[in-house]
């Protein structure tokens, strides 16, 4: 494939495709629905390209496949959808807690239990707390369109080795059934053009042995790495914040949303401003870190937010924490797997902000 | 080896397992290929003793981090080493699915009849009639209750997958002689790319059976063996003369 190239995708493929392209050499996967058609996008593209595709006996085993293979520092991902998550957090603990690079894709769905396959953004909690056991974060990345399942696909293994740690992409079953046009503005990396680093096992050749673990027995050594990676972590949260302001300027009235509620939550915040409302939008990219410095700068002027979720309010938490008591924060959300549409966000935010006018 | 003191107890088998493994690597001249997986357990400390890369596995993984590490780097000579509460009880699906899949990996299966590390509670091979912990009935563990003790060689055995499998023991000189022999067998075989191996060693845990080491490599003889057979349990590589589980 050329750069540049605009191909009309599949989200499910874009995040593939994403992967190949950044030299993933290792995927390892369990049917559930809503992500199936990742795991077959990938055993198709890394059968073709000789790479390392393995159909697992669980998640349970899948995600400790891609511990085992992030060990010899390949490029691994793993995908599944939220209950299929859950039984990967033991083994998202063991990455974080043994710093290994990992890609973890959440397809997420109606929950809790089994709940159903309809998009859904319950697991925000499970996703930016941690989700396993022990003081540990991960890296989220919501995209919020095709081109964004790719480049934040693609973003999450540089990341992952950058930090050696996991980083999860969280979309849903909309976003991967979605077709819309990709560029590919990138470079294509082969898995045996990436670095070498120099923490694998992989044989002890020409250097002394080496081993990778968890168990930290001393409570003072223990206690050193929690505040190592802690660091880490902190380090992630000043560099690594990503957003996107929609019609925030001049906005009494700032709309949050990531993922499909954002780009539920651009059509209705675009029908406000046709109709003279100072509506905007502030759409977090990253969920962890997430941007609360800037919502609390935008808090100065905007003394009302929205959190808009597919969830009974999750992230709205996140904007209190950000906002410091400093507006009103009000919350939106319809989870269980629905949808809501562009014209029922339009009426809820017609009327939360005509009631902030009346007030004035 | 690395040279290190010994966490494990008096009598344990263990040590002499390590060892064992270690001498095999060395003579094959694979220790800068060798990758072992430890499990959670007494032996999860294993990379203080071994010198070659190690990592830990969550508790009864070992065998999906080994295929992990496999997949990814076939150059590598990757081994798990597993208690019986790791490989048979938590870690069951993972042993199995790695066996029939014919994953070309190297498995030591430690079988002492009890959960150790955690202080001696009924494992999935603790023997009918054995106290525990938890099965403490003045008649230990019995079938209607607790069920029966899992033949894990023979289960993996039954599965076309697996390539080599044999069952020793380490309470005698003659038997660890064996022992050394099955795990050569077995790296081999993993050398030979033929495929899943393991061996199954019984082996005595003095302290939880609450037994002086000499008694307790009695027990293996009088009650361990005569439920789990000593023996090649399967051998289906190429120009071996048994082949079938």
């Amino acid at each position: 494939m050329k750069n540049k190239e605009k191909r009309l995708m599949r989200g499910s493929e874009a995040i593939g495709e994403a992967a190949v392209r950044a030299g993933c050499a290792c995927y390892f996967g369990y049917p559930i629905t809503p992500q199936n058609e990742l795991t077959e996008y990938m055993a198709r593209r890394m059968m073709d390209t000789g790479r390392v595709f393995l159909q697992s006996e669980s998640e349970i085993a899948a995600i400790n496949m891609a511990l085992g293979a992030a060990s010899t520092g390949a490029r691994v991902m793993t995908s599944s959808s939220s209950p299929g998550i859950s039984l990967k957090q033991e083994g998202i603990s063991f990455i974080a807690a043994m710093e290994l690079p990992c890609v973890i894709v959440n397809i997420v769905r109606g929950g809790p239990g089994l709940g159903n396959i309809a998009p859904a953004q319950s697991d925000y909690f499970q996703a930016t707390r941690g989700g396993g056991h022990g003081d540990y974060r991960t890296i989220v990345l919501a995209p919020a369109s095709v081109q964004e399942l790719y480049d934040l696909t693609r973003k999450s293994f540089e990341l992952a080795d950058e930090y050696r740690t996991p980083v999860l992409v969280l979309a849903d079953g909309m976003l991967g059934q979605m077709m819309e046009p990709v560029v590919f503005n990138d470079k294509e990396i082969l898995p045996e053009q990436l670095p070498d680093k120099p923490w694998t096992v992989k044989g002890a050749k020409d250097r002394p042995s080496r081993f990778i673990r968890s168990l930290l027995l001393d409570v003072d050594v223990e206690e050193e790495q929690n505040w190592r990676l802690y660091r880490k972590y902190q380090r992630i949260e000043r560099r690594e914040i990503r957003h996107e302001e929609y019609y925030m300027k001049g906005a009494e009235l700032a709309i949050v949303a990531y993922g499909t509620a954002a780009r539920i939550a651009k059509a209705a915040v675009k029908r406000c401003v046709e109709k003279n409302m100072r509506v905007g939008l502030i759409r977090p990219i990253s969920l962890w870190p997430f941007p609360y410095e800037h919502i609390y700068k935008t808090a100065e002027t905007v003394k009302h937010f929205m959190s808009f979720e597919m969830s009974t309010g999750q992230m709205v938490e996140d904007v209190q924490l950000g906002v410091k008591g400093r507006a009103e924060v009000l919350m939106y959300g319809r989870p269980g797997g629905v949808v809501p549409t562009p014209a029922e966000l339009f009426r809820v935010i017609s009327r939360a902000y005509n009631k902030i006018a009346r007030e004035k | 080896m690395k040279d290190a003191a010994t966490h494990y107890c008096q009598g344990c088998g263990h040590s002499v397992i390590h060892r064992l493994t270690a001498e095999v690597i060395e003579e094959l001249g694979i220790a800068d290929r060798a990758v072992g997986v430890p499990p959670a357990g007494c032996a999860v400390l294993a990379y203080f003793y071994f010198d070659v890369d190690m990592i830990e596995a969550p508790h009864g993984r070992a065998c999906a981090v080994a295929t992990g590490i496999k997949r990814a780097n076939p150059e590598s000579i990757v081994f798990s080493y597993q208690g019986d509460g790791d490989l048979a009880a938590i870690g069951t699906a993972e042993a199995v699915h790695s066996a029939n899949r014919s994953e070309n990996i190297t498995v030591i299966f430690v079988n002492n009849a009890v959960y150790g590390m955690t202080g001696g509670q009924m494992a999935p091979t603790t023997l009918l009639g054995q106290r525990t912990t938890t099965s403490p009935a003045a008649a230990g563990r019995e079938a209607h209750r607790e069920g029966y003790p899992i033949k894990v060689s023979e289960l993996l055995a039954s599965l076309e997958g697996s390539t080599y499998i044999e069952r020793c023991a380490v309470n005698s000189v003659r038997a660890i002689r064996r022992t050394k022999k099955a795990i050569r067998e077995a790296f081999l075989t993993q050398m030979n790319g033929e495929g899943f191996s393991m061996v199954e060693i019984l082996s005595p845990c003095p302290t939880n059976w609450k037994m002086s080491p000499v008694k307790s490599w009695k027990w293996i003889d009088e009650v361990m063996t005569p439920y789990f057979p000593l023996g090649v349990i399967k051998d289906s590589r190429k120009g071996s003369k048994k082949d079938a589980g």
